[in-house]
């Protein structure tokens, strides 16, 4: 699937003026989705995001397990009532997450559980959950960019977001049905040949990669620097790419 | 189940070894209580050959009484506080102390064997009185209990001679470094299981490999995260038996020599069917597992939120012939389409979260309704995810008319179907309505009192509710207490059922084991009346704010009430923020 992003319709707004079904739809497919907490990207309620979140959570879950009077629990249920028949699935504020309220009892997990995964979430942070911050220079671009690898969770993603930065250019396909073709060395050759651009990355071993060969999480350990290269000069690459893929599978 | 015709009750001179002989056969305990119900000579025969007790409330019996009643008693299983203590809703020193028990059974002359506990008190004095009082002492179980250290397991060691089975399974244990592994001597080779994982501590890993090589019969190790792959891959050479496995830290460098000789001593073991721990997880490492996958049963990957992904879906993949799964919800809704065509003869799936905040839950509708689709064999879940909606539980409940245990958490819990915005009554009724043999239901969501009415008139076979933030008035509660004929335990927190409903039908809760009700708008008066007129129930109210004195105003209502049903009156070791009324 090609991602193309038309020029002009830089930020996060649906420019569109009414009537133009192809640009929004060319929008609706370059849209950033990135997995921030709290939402975030089109405010549209058709899908239901898995992020979405009722702000009843705030009110609700205020309950202290003091409360003698029950009647905060009767009004509190009335509110909640009303605001969720109200109320879009995923209609929340993406600057402001509601605060993890703390009621005793809730949610229903052991406290030995949740004493492990506290550890565990302390330690790891420690460790891989730094950001990832890597260089993306783009040819012909007067200045490069700097992008957080962590904030994406697919190579879709990545390649969303690139887009975004760096305005009208396509890039080749990272997902997975991407690197199949890849696999397919003409259809590869067919892809390099043409003016597009194709990302490419420094990795540990300082060698120079085709996005999209290995698993994401993989990627994001190795990526050194991002340089969004012409096709015609990833040509050198691919070889080299299609045998190190042959040799990880 | 005994059908006993008049016949059979007028062969008086039927001979006691033959009825006892027979009686041998009958072990559930159900089964035995009935057996013991028939006539006066089956009670007194059955109650000789009894050696298997379970008292599902501590409080209900005292151990003197059990003592008298079982005198060949070999095997016991208390259990303590209320289910909601698990979520921190029941002050630790509430009760469910074990040492009188232990102290009573000492004195006896029960040859007592097998103590099992859940959610009780167990201080090392406890255990250590335990381990010199019974010499044939087999077999320890413990879950989700607390009180004690590694002090009290080195007792165990040391002093039980014969002991085949000592099973932590996530108790608050506090570890003092001591070095309680070591202090099995030479002599005790009898291991059958040893389950060490909720240990917080170091362990003597060499002490460790020695109790290894000298338990032969060895069929189940758990170990805890202190263990690392190295020392995993030592001990399955010397065990390539076990049945059961739980790893300790799953974390090496693919490269490593410890890791190459593990995957080929996993490709030994041939017996493993179940495996857990992975409490530190190196994705890369997974695959030397891949062996083992394809016969494995159960596996607990509940501990290991560094799998997900390609990682764990491929690992999965191996899985075919999978009968019990516990995953994070890290696995996603997609993770979950893996499992639904993967493992054709899951029966029990439970998903817990990685993130305890709302809108952090990865798991939606979706993944269940794929899961109900390629597993028509599931008959217990415990899903915990961030929505779901009526069609999705209409379409699981038909899909999977064997549900026995049907537990779902929304990790918001009020929220509505997002699709429709309705309540979850209809998802709910129908889950009651097509899988008959629904025993335990736990309901979030918004719900209304339409779902208790549901659960009423359809969930005949129902044993254990828990309720939280649902109903709308004391009609939802009545619904259940007159519908479901075979409730023995009811909880509910935050709801709003009162004392109309408590009152209705007190003699009810002399048919159940406990009701709990917390959070809710039942009185100190509503309480009051029904402890005056239900002497054998014991109503507890639990109140745990300092400065709330217990005040004489029975329009107060009441934080917790836990009340049960006992036989032998109010307890004698309540704390003071308890009141019995």
């Amino acid at each position: 699937m090609e991602v193309g992003l038309k020029m002009g319709m830089k930020g996060g707004g649906l420019n569109h003026v009414g009537g133009c079904e192809k640009a929004k739809m060319g929008f609706a497919e370059t849209e950033l989705r990135l997995g921030l907490p709290g939402g975030g990207g089109s405010g549209e309620g058709e899908v239901v995001r898995k992020r979405g979140f009722s702000e009843t959570v705030d009110l609700k879950l205020n309950l202290s397990s003091k409360e003698s009077s029950g009647m905060d629990a009767n009004d509190e249920k009335v509110k909640v009532l009303h605001k969720e028949k109200n109320l879009l699935p995923c209609a929340t504020d993406p600057a402001k997450p509601p605060a993890k309220a703390q009621v005793v009892g809730w949610p229903p997990v052991r406290s030995f559980r949740k004493n492990v995964l506290a550890t565990q979430k302390g330690s790891s942070e420690e460790s891989s959950e730094k950001a990832a911050f890597v260089k993306v220079s783009m040819d012909g671009a007067p200045y490069l960019r700097k992008v957080d690898l962590r904030m994406y969770n697919s190579y879709q993603d990545l390649s969303d977001a690139l887009a975004k930065m760096f305005g009208s250019f396509t890039i080749g396909n990272c997902g997975s049905q991407g690197m199949k073709d890849f696999m397919n060395e003409s259809k590869l050759m067919d892809l390099l040949n043409d003016s597009d651009y194709v990302p490419t990355y420094e990795d540990k071993d300082g060698d120079w990669m085709l996005v999209g060969d290995v698993p994401w999480e993989m990627f994001v350990e190795s990526c050194k620097r991002l340089r969004i290269m012409k096709g015609t000069e990833a040509i050198g690459l691919a070889p080299r790419a299609m045998e190190k893929c042959k040799n990880r599978s | 189940m005994l059908w006993v015709s008049r016949k059979t009750i007028k062969m008086n001179y039927f001979p006691d070894e033959v009825l006892e002989h027979m009686f041998f056969f009958i072990t559930s305990h159900k089964d035995r209580n009935s057996v013991s119900l028939v006539c006066k000579s089956w009670y007194k025969i059955e109650r000789y050959s009894r050696q298997r007790v379970f008292i599902g409330n501590c409080y209900s019996i005292s151990p003197e009484r059990l003592i008298a009643r079982f005198p060949g008693l070999k095997s016991l299983t208390l259990k303590g506080k209320p289910h909601f203590a698990d979520f921190n809703l029941v002050p630790h020193e509430w009760g469910g102390f074990v040492y009188p028990w232990i102290e009573a059974l000492a004195k006896s002359r029960i040859g007592l064997e097998e103590l099992r506990l859940k959610r009780m008190v167990v201080s090392d004095e406890s255990l250590e009185f335990l381990s010199k009082s019974f010499v044939n002492f087999k077999s320890l179980v413990l879950v989700s209990c607390e009180g004690f250290t590694t002090d009290g397991l080195a007792a165990i060691a040391a002093n039980c001679r014969f002991l085949r089975e000592l099973d932590l399974q996530e108790n608050e244990v506090d570890d003092q470094r001591g070095h309680w592994l070591s202090c099995f001597p030479e002599s005790c080779t009898s291991l059958v299981t040893l389950n060490f994982a909720c240990l917080k501590g170091e362990i003597n890993l060499g002490a460790l490999e020695r109790l290894v090589v000298r338990s032969p019969n060895l069929k189940s190790l758990r170990l805890n995260h202190a263990v690392p792959l190295d020392t995993l891959q030592k001990l399955l050479m010397q065990a390539p038996q076990l049945v059961d496995l739980g790893t300790g830290s799953y974390v090496d460098d693919p490269s490593s020599e410890a890791y190459s000789k593990l995957k080929s001593v996993f490709q030994r073991c041939k017996s493993i069917r179940s495996l857990s721990g992975f409490f530190e997880v190196a994705p890369h490492c997974m695959s030397a597992i891949y062996p083992i996958c394809r016969n494995l049963t159960f596996l607990n990957l509940s501990y290991a939120p560094g799998l997900h992904g390609n990682e764990l879906t491929k690992l999965i993949q191996h899985c075919r012939k999978l009968q019990r799964l516990w995953i994070l919800d890290c696995i996603g809704d997609k993770g979950l389409g893996v499992v639904a065509s993967t493992c054709k003869e899951l029966q029990e799936l439970r998903v817990f979260p990685s993130d305890l905040g709302p809108g952090n839950a990865a798991m939606t509708e979706e993944g269940l309704v794929l899961l109900s689709e390629g597993c028509p064999k599931l008959n217990s879940l415990l899903y915990f995810c961030q929505q779901m909606t009526n069609a999705a539980l209409i379409t699981v409940a038909k899909n999977c008319p064997n549900f026995i245990r049907f537990r779902l958490c929304i990790l918001d819990p009020v929220k509505c179907d997002p699709v429709t915005n309705q309540p979850l009554d209809e998802g709910f009724g129908a889950i009651v309505h097509f899988c008959k043999g629904l025993k335990r239901l736990s309901l979030t969501g918004l719900l209304t009192d339409q779902v208790f009415n549901y659960i009423g008139m359809y969930a005949e076979q129902l044993e254990m509710l828990s309720i939280a933030f649902a109903g709308d008035s004391d009609e939802g509660m009545l619904y259940v207490l007159n519908g479901c004929k075979k409730l023995r335990k009811l909880e509910i927190m935050k709801s709003r059922f009162g004392n109309a409903a408590l009152l209705e039908d007190m003699g009810k809760y002399e048919a159940m084991r406990s009701l709990w009700m917390s959070s809710c708008e039942v009185t100190l008066g509503g309480c009051k009346t029904l402890a005056e007129k239900m002497p054998r129930l014991s109503v507890e109210i639990i109140n745990e704010s300092e400065q709330m004195e217990f005040s004489h105003d029975d329009r107060q209502k009441v934080d917790k009430m836990y009340l049960y049903r006992t036989l032998v009156g109010h307890r004698k070791d309540s704390p003071a923020f308890v009141c019995i009324l």
